[in-house]
């Protein structure tokens, strides 16, 4: 059993403990390489199937090969999809790209808000139909109790400080002073009404571990990763008026794993290439208490 | 590898890791200068304690409040470390942190010496399980490097550990502030021969999985997405021990019904015949047996676990409130999940000096304690010195996790031969080819014993006759089975004196619950009347029958035992009304269908 058999193993673990457990459970499914080795995993811990839906939270600003990957997926391996968006935001324009509010805001705006509203069944969903391929309104505007999230501890300080079980408040917020204690495979997975969970399948991974991953399992990735002879490829996925690339020649997996391993990128932060970071005075940590991923 | 550093608060476990963080060059560039950046802002001294403090909270307060996990690597491998909270608010925290460690750095300071939560934390690795251990004693630096200082705590120290049976590996004198004997041996303290804190750290051994212990997996959920196209019947956990390959017999407890391995499953991988402790797995079986979420798998062919409902254990408190006599819990091991009353408490030992105390009622938060439980249903387990990891378990108090432990031993408890001969006959059972879900489909309905209880007089026959022929007249398989029936015939010797003994009853529950289990297996719905069913009863008879197959309904105002019954319905009263009420619920479980 090598390491990567052994996180592998313990999300699967977690993964299953939360279907057991959450009635309405759904997956965040950002369309970055994180979160797609996330959806694979639960295809391993389900045997081939997903049995919860997936949740994008579409900003309207993400570039448009992540948008036709996702489809794609969401029709080849018979997912149920759905995505929600805070579509008053982007009609009333208070939004960075439309200039009106600073980047923080506009996160505040476009994920985070548009994130609560979905989860909440508040805001509208729109579920992929597999006959037309299409999205239409979801009638279901049950809230969801469980949402299973991609975050691992070492993208940034308040992320390793994350339980797997992790509970919120009805108004999303995360009380990072006092958590449930974990140990044993024992996971807080009793809540009270009112409350959700967010489930960390991922926290044990590092970046180095999710390509090897992607490499073994031959999991598709969005092309956005890898240099396409500029010289430049993309480290961590976002929305593109906020999300810059690196220089780099890696032109596969393979050679981002060299790059990892050889330590040509160890002294520059993985998310370095999203300005939203910066503005939140180091770390995401007032954006992550009011609910970012 | 992971790795936890524990110690009293403010001996300097976050300047150590710091530290070490940046002589390895484990920190990418970004965090040093936005740690030093923020100081200057601050107008504060750089400390390495604050890279780890990444959040804002705790900066503020100057303590750990989680344990942050860093990683880290050497020339040998990769870490992870855990930064514990020392400060006693925390203890759930370090608990978290050190769980999932496979070593442990114990940090004490030179000035202060051997302080409260070293020999606490010292304690909670040995029942975390933790082994390896090495202690630093850090802050030479304050002591003007004294050997005789360092030896006195040594000494202090490996007395203490002696006692809970666990034995360090290395005392190191350390400086975190000062990088001695860290990465580099220090040219302060040439009376120290021993190796660096990282040589020490590379030194230490990978945990291996059980393979070697006997096979154990407890069931985390059986799958069937037949709507998706699927009808494999998959039963998926993670292997706590052991082997398993296909072929293999296997035996589910409590239950103790038995099959054998027909396939081991996977997704996205090549075929497989076995698999082994710490893989999460699945597999799918040859004979048609029903088991649910909570069983832990076996094979025949190796030691069987434990079945009680009666626990010696050893176990932290970390609830606010402390663990009383008077409330129910719930215990979670392994996949099961039962009630559970505290019900003696042995000793109590404060962890800090090891002293104990005697007939305590409580245990408070924090303390550890040897104490006995009371559960309302069997489960299945290991002894701790056997199989760690089917011994541990957790207590859940309102929703939290407060306290966890070890199993010691299993005690008698009064269901105890009839648990064995109800394992018998599981084990036993002659299997039919038509499975549970090919009858449930053919009747339209799920199997159930409905017990209608309450006190005398109350109406319960003429209801359960009523329920019985509003369910006949649905077309649905119904039998109600007149307590008469039973006394009369299968109990007629049992004696028939008036004195109504514990041992009667029992022998009166478990004949009546046989026939059930009989009644039930042949996909009817049974209808029972009982006079004044405790929990107590009821468990008895959820010793033959499985717990999701029991409906309780509890007639009149008047509720006298303490049965958790699933429906109220008034006296005397088995009108349409109140018949429609018990077909609800029968509808709202998924017993019988909608039309």
């Amino acid at each position: 059993m090598d390491q990567l058999d052994q996180i592998e193993s313990k999300s699967i673990h977690i993964l299953r403990e939360a279907y057991y457990h959450f009635k309405n459970l759904g997956m965040l499914w950002s369309i970055g390489k994180d979160s797609t080795v996330l959806l694979w995993l639960a295809r391993k811990a389900f045997f081939g199937h997903v049995p919860f839906p997936l949740i994008h939270i579409d900003t309207h600003y993400k570039i448009p090969e992540m948008i036709e990957y996702r489809d794609r997926l969401a029709w080849e391996w018979n997912l149920t999809m759905i995505y929600g968006q805070n579509e008053e935001a982007l009609k009333a324009k208070t939004t960075f790209p439309d200039g009106n509010v600073d980047r923080i805001t506009c996160c505040k705006h476009l994920k985070t808000e548009a994130l609560r509203r979905t989860l909440s069944g508040e805001g509208k969903r729109y579920r992929f139909n597999h006959q037309t391929r299409q999205y239409n309104i979801d009638q279901n505007p049950e809230p969801f109790t469980g949402i299973i999230v991609g975050a691992r501890a070492d993208e940034e300080g308040s992320r390793s400080k994350e339980r797997y079980f992790s509970p919120r408040t009805r108004e999303n917020n995360w009380d990072v002073g006092d958590q449930p204690p974990e140990f044993w495979n024992q996971y807080k997975t009793d809540f009270a009404p009112g409350t959700h969970l967010r489930i960390h399948p991922l926290l044990d991974w590092t970046e180095l571990n999710i390509w090897q991953y992607i490499q073994r399992e031959n999991i598709p990735t969005v092309s956005l990763y890898f240099d396409q002879g500029e010289g430049k490829r993309f480290r961590s996925l976002g929305c593109y008026p906020c999300t810059f690339p690196i220089t780099s020649q890696a032109q596969t997996v393979e050679e981002i794993i060299d790059e990892l391993e050889t330590g040509q990128l160890a002294n520059i932060a993985e998310r370095s290439g999203r300005a939203q970071d910066k503005e939140d005075g180091g770390g995401l940590e007032s954006l992550r208490r009011e609910g970012y991923m | 590898m992971n790795i936890v550093v524990v110690g009293h608060v403010d001996h300097g476990k976050s300047t150590i890791i710091g530290r070490l963080l940046a002589e390895t060059k484990s920190l990418p560039e970004g965090k040093l200068e936005q740690v030093k950046l923020n100081c200057e802002r601050n107008s504060k001294p750089f400390e390495y304690a604050f890279l780890l403090d990444a959040l804002k909270d705790e900066q503020a307060q100057g303590i750990t409040i989680d344990s942050a996990r860093v990683f880290f690597h050497t020339d040998k491998r990769n870490y992870i470390i855990i930064d514990a909270p020392g400060h006693i608010e925390f203890l759930k925290n370090m608990i978290s942190g050190a769980a999932r460690a496979e070593a442990a750095f114990l940090v004490i300071d030179a000035a202060e010496g051997v302080q409260e939560n070293s020999r606490r934390h010292g304690y909670m690795l040995a029942m975390l399980g933790i082994k390896q251990v090495a202690i630093l004693v850090n802050k030479m630096d304050l002591v003007d490097y004294q050997e005789a200082i360092f030896l006195n705590i040594r000494k202090e120290y490996e007395d203490f550990l002696a006692q809970i049976d666990i034995h360090a590996k290395n005392f190191i004198p350390v400086s975190g502030r000062e990088g001695d004997n860290l990465a580099e041996t220090s040219e302060k303290m040439p009376w120290y021969q021993g190796q660096t804190a990282l040589k020490v750290l590379d030194s230490f051994e990978k945990e291996k999985p059980a393979l070697d212990k006997p096979f154990r997996m407890p069931v985390q959920d059986v799958y069937k997405f037949t709507a998706k196209g699927d009808n494999r019947r998959i039963v998926a956990g993670t292997v706590d021990s052991g082997k398993i390959s296909v072929g293999d017999e296997v035996v589910f407890y409590p239950s103790g019904k038995k099959s054998h391995v027909k396939s081991i499953e996977g997704f996205a991988c090549s075929p497989q015949d076995r698999t082994s402790a710490g893989y999460a797995m699945g597999f799918t079986l040859e004979e048609q047996i029903y088991i649910t979420r909570g069983e832990i798998a076996a094979k025949t062919s190796e030691a069987q676990p434990e079945n009680t409902s009666h626990l010696l254990v050893s176990l932290f408190w970390l609830g606010k409130k402390p663990l009383s006599k008077k409330k129910n819990y719930f215990l979670k091991l392994g996949t099961a999940k039962v009630t559970a009353r505290l019900e003696e408490v042995h000793r109590v030992i404060n962890a800090s000096d090891l002293s104990s105390s005697d007939q305590q009622e409580k245990i408070q938060r924090h303390e550890v304690a040897e104490c006995t439980l009371k559960l309302n249903q069997t489960i299945a387990f290991d002894k701790a010195e056997e199989l760690a990891a089917t011994s541990r378990f957790v207590i859940i108090d309102e929703y939290e996790i407060c306290g966890g432990g070890i199993i010691r031993k299993g005690l008698k408890d009064k269901q105890s031969i009839i648990r064995d001969q109800v394992f018998l006959r599981n084990y036993k059972w002659e299997k039919s080819i038509i499975s549970r879900e090919n009858r449930s489909e053919k009747y339209n309905q799920r199997p159930t014993l409905i017990l209608i209880t309450g006190q005398k007089n109350v109406g319960k026959k003429s209801l359960a006759k009523s329920l019985e022929s509003r369910l006949f007249a649905d077309g649905k398989l119904v039998y109600f089975l007149g307590i008469g029936n039973v006394v009369y015939g299968i109990d007629a010797d049992l004696k028939k004196n008036k004195e109504e003994t514990q041992a009667k009853r029992q022998e009166h529950l478990r004949r009546l619950s046989e026939v059930a289990h009989i009644l039930l297996d042949a996909g009817m719905i049974l209808i029972v009347t009982a006079v004044e069913l405790s929990q107590d009863d009821l468990s008895m008879i959820k010793i033959s029958i499985d717990s999701e197959q029991i409906e309780t309904v509890w007639v009149g105002d008047n509720v006298t035992t303490n049965l958790n019954y699933d429906i109220q319905v008034p006296s005397h009263d088995d009108s349409r009304e109140v018949v429609e009420k018990l077909k609800e619920m029968l509808q709202e479980r998924g017993i019988i269908f909608r039309p």
